[in-house]
């Protein structure tokens, strides 16, 4: 078929999906929708739509970005507006189906937004929801308004023409094509997407191998997890296109076995874009020749890595080896080698498909297009979002993600995971970009970005990344695995209150040690959240090691419990759960009392309370 | 325990490239990796058994012993940990009777730690045989674990 009829054909399935000519209604089913209950919500609208009359086409989307409020469902149907639920119970499900298809009625109290025409009855339109203003959509383009699992959504908008396109020029105007957008690495280096490709391409060796890395391992991130499952498409396109260019016939995507959904959705987009001859063996009548494969990890962070994640997909443990030679000159068993990462390679169809001066126009000088960032911690609307590069952390935090929960104070915003650092409050206003970030002893990384407010303590988070760097740790190279185990125990010793006074240079003397030391990126950017912490929260640092306090209350041995009398209700359910046999009290007689001579600092009592009656002072 | 697998091998080329995948269909058949288990995939593989017991304990997804009748997962990864996931994983651990890495003697219960599942807009989670569950506290998740009992 040519590809002109596969777009005709496409278009009517997108027609049929737009104007059904019946109530449509469609429920965001990604892994986060499903974790706030959007399968209950899809059972309930199944079930009760024919009770209730109504001839509905009920289809799942993927993930529109808008966590905070899921579970997520569109209501339109003939004559009526697109309008946006969240926040959904399944129990809510017959009254909002009544009232809106039966009474003409919006319920603006459950509506988030329009997603079509102007505002009605107070209710914004999509682009104007708090949660969008400001956001550029390019790698999110399809990401909760497809069917997922439709090859035919994802052409009627756009898809695959950038491969078209690409398949119609020389393979090196194409690695020009993207060198012009000045795309760099979305999976945390930043290495210009177009001279990777050209390294490859110019490697001699007739089998060369296309690699998607969607090991999203960062704790913090899900990015990549949001595309592979809302738009497989995108990336399964960007891979052809990368391929084509550098000239490989195979490609891999290396994609995590945490993440289920996306395996499914991704077999899937495989098989599809096969069977439409996208792929296979003449790709659209081109001559080129590729074929996708998935491999799932095991479980090791450090295979996010490019020289550990061709060992594990050969089979063997995954550790990395020093380079020289790049996967570029001797990648997967031996041969030429091109890795990049999920959202880069998503970048890549519209770069093609709308030319690289209209993606340049986006971002910065030398931070050009969007990042997209997960937004989680202590922020009022988690999600997932794509702003512009350049857009400042201050209109990120409090613009899009409205600001911090109950009016708390941030402290700071935390980037690139275990391998970026802490950014204090001071610093909102910086720029969002490769350069400030690193600048700011952070990196951009993959994009997790999570908030913590005054109740975070900064030596308890540089502890959290270096117990989870340390366990991930190879243990291939000396810096890494000596180094990221004694930073361990000395941050373990601050935050139970046998700091010593020489332990912050002594920290800062291992971490410049293991940075410059180590093999890989993973012990090379591990000390960054303790360096970043100590540069901008020495003093959270030295009240634990002289005052012996943690003042956000966090470290357990530095606290301590007591019962807040008012708040009591003598329920006995502390006393119950106390394992030191400490806290004294009758049920219902008087306020309970925590004896603090007995007192092991377990914590118990403060998750058992039902009335947040245990503080800690 | 001789677990056959020749079910497993048949649908492979017996490449070294092929070890990962084989061991993943073996824990999803068996349950956990038994040592009979590397004997014969050493075997069909043409590499040494230190070789795939290198690579069984190198990966956190691989287990080595019999795993509970329901897997609980506590996330904790930066989202969860901010809001709280230790707390979380205190409660279950105190609920189930195990820490993390255990598996309850009656084998009905297999408790993990996971540094993230990527729901970190609904932490802190805790995934029960798959499922998802957002927005925990210690009291939730106590729930959760009882409805299954």
């Amino acid at each position: 078929m040519r590809f002109e009829q596969i777009q005709q054909k496409a278009a009517s399935a997108w027609s049929e999906f737009t104007d059904p000519g019946r109530p449509r209604i469609l429920v965001g089913t990604g892994t986060c929708g499903r974790a706030a209950g959007a399968g209950e919500v899809l059972q309930a609208i199944r079930s009760h739509a024919p009770q209730a009359g109504l001839e509905a086409r009920v289809y799942e989307v993927g993930c529109l970005g808008l966590c905070y409020a899921e579970p997520l469902v569109e209501l339109s149907g003939p004559g009526l507006p697109r309008v946006l639920y969240g926040g959904l119970a399944p129990e809510d499900v017959p009254g909002l189906l009544r009232d809106y298809y039966e009474h003409g009625d919006l319920r603006p109290d459950l509506a988030l937004a329009v997603m079509e025409g102007d505002s009605l009855e107070g209710i914004p339109t999509f682009k104007d929801h708090p949660m969008m203003a400001g956001q550029v959509r390019i790698v999110l383009r399809n990401c909760g308004l497809i069917d997922p699992g439709n090859i035919d959504h994802y052409i009627a908008r756009g898809g695959y023409a950038g491969l078209a396109r690409a398949l119609a020029m020389a393979p090196q105007q194409v690695i020009e094509e993207v060198k012009r957008s000045g795309l760099r690495g979305r999976g945390g280096a930043g290495f210009p997407t177009g001279r990777k490709w050209e390294f490859c391409r110019n490697s001699p060796g007739d089998r060369k191998y296309l690699i998607c890395n969607a090991d999203e391992g960062d704790p913090g991130a899900f990015m990549d997890r949001a595309v592979l499952e809302s738009d497989p498409h995108s990336v399964i396109e960007g891979m052809a296109i990368a391929a084509y260019a550098i000239g490989a016939g195979e490609g891999y995507v290396y994609v995590r076995a945490e993440y289920p959904l996306a395996v499914q959705r991704l077999q899937e987009a495989v098989r599809k874009a096969n069977e439409y001859g996208l792929t296979g063996d003449d790709a659209l009548g081109s001559g080129f020749r590729f074929h996708v494969r998935l491999k799932q990890g095991a479980g090791a962070f450090v295979c996010g890595e490019e020289t550990a994640l061709l060992a594990s997909l050969e089979g063997k443990r995954g550790m990395p080896r020093p380079r020289p030679p790049f996967p570029a000159q001797k990648g997967l068993y031996g041969r030429p080698t091109n890795i990049n990462n999920v959202e880069t390679l998503a970048n890549v169809p519209v770069i093609l498909s709308r030319g690289s001066g209209w993606f340049a126009a986006h971002g910065t000088e030398a931070s050009r297009g969007t990042k997209t960032f997960a937004l989680a911690g202590k922020i009022v609307r988690t999600g997932l979002i794509e702003v512009p590069l350049g857009i400042s952390l201050q209109k990120i935090v409090f613009g899009i993600g409205g600001g911090i929960p109950e009016e708390k104070r941030i402290k700071a915003v935390q980037t690139g995971g275990p391998s970026g650092g802490c950014i204090p409050a001071e610093l909102l206003r910086m720029p969002v970009d490769y350069e400030r970030l690193t600048e700011a002893g952070s990196i951009m990384g993959s994009g997790g970005m999570v908030v913590m407010d005054e109740d975070t303590c900064m030596v308890d988070i540089a502890r959290y990344f270096v117990e989870f760097t340390q366990s991930e740790s190879c243990g291939k190279c000396a810096p890494c695995r000596l180094g990221t185990k004694h930073m361990f125990g000395i941050l373990t010793r601050i935050s139970s209150g046998e700091g010593r006074p020489q332990d912050i240079e002594l920290l800062e003397e291992i971490a410049e040690a293991v940075k410059l030391g180590s093999l890989c990126g993973l012990g090379q950017t591990a000390p960054n959240p303790v360096l970043t912490t100590i540069r901008y929260f020495r003093e959270e640092y030295e009240t634990h090691i002289h005052d012996k306090k943690c003042l956000s209350g966090v470290c357990k041995q530095l606290v301590t419990f007591q019962v807040n009398e008012q708040k009591c209700k003598m329920c006995n359910v502390c006393k119950e759960n106390c394992p030191a046999n400490t806290i004294e009290g009758e049920r219902k007689k008087t306020p309970y009392k925590i004896v603090q001579s007995g007192c092991t600092k377990c914590g118990i009592c403060f998750d058992a309370c039902p009335f947040g009656a245990i503080e800690v002072v | 325990m001789e677990e056959n697998l020749d079910g497993i091998f048949s649908q492979y080329a017996g490449e070294r490239g092929e070890l990962i995948p084989i061991l993943q269909d073996v824990q999803r058949a068996v349950g956990y990796v038994p040592g009979a288990a590397m004997t014969q995939t050493a075997r069909f593989l043409r590499i040494p058994e230190s070789a795939v017991y290198g690579v069984v304990t190198f990966y956190a997804q691989f287990h080595l012993t019999r795993q509970g009748e329901h897997g609980v997962k506590v996330c904790q990864g930066t989202a969860c940990h901010v809001r709280g996931g230790r707390r979380i994983l205190r409660a279950v651990e105190k609920k189930l009777g195990i820490r993390s890495g255990e598996t309850s003697e009656d084998y009905r219960f297999s408790l993990e730690r996971v540094a993230c599942f990527g729901s970190c807009a609904l932490a802190p989670v805790m995934v029960v045989d798959g499922k998802v569950h957002g927005r925990m506290t210690p009291q939730k998740a106590v729930r959760v674990l009882e409805a299954l009992e």
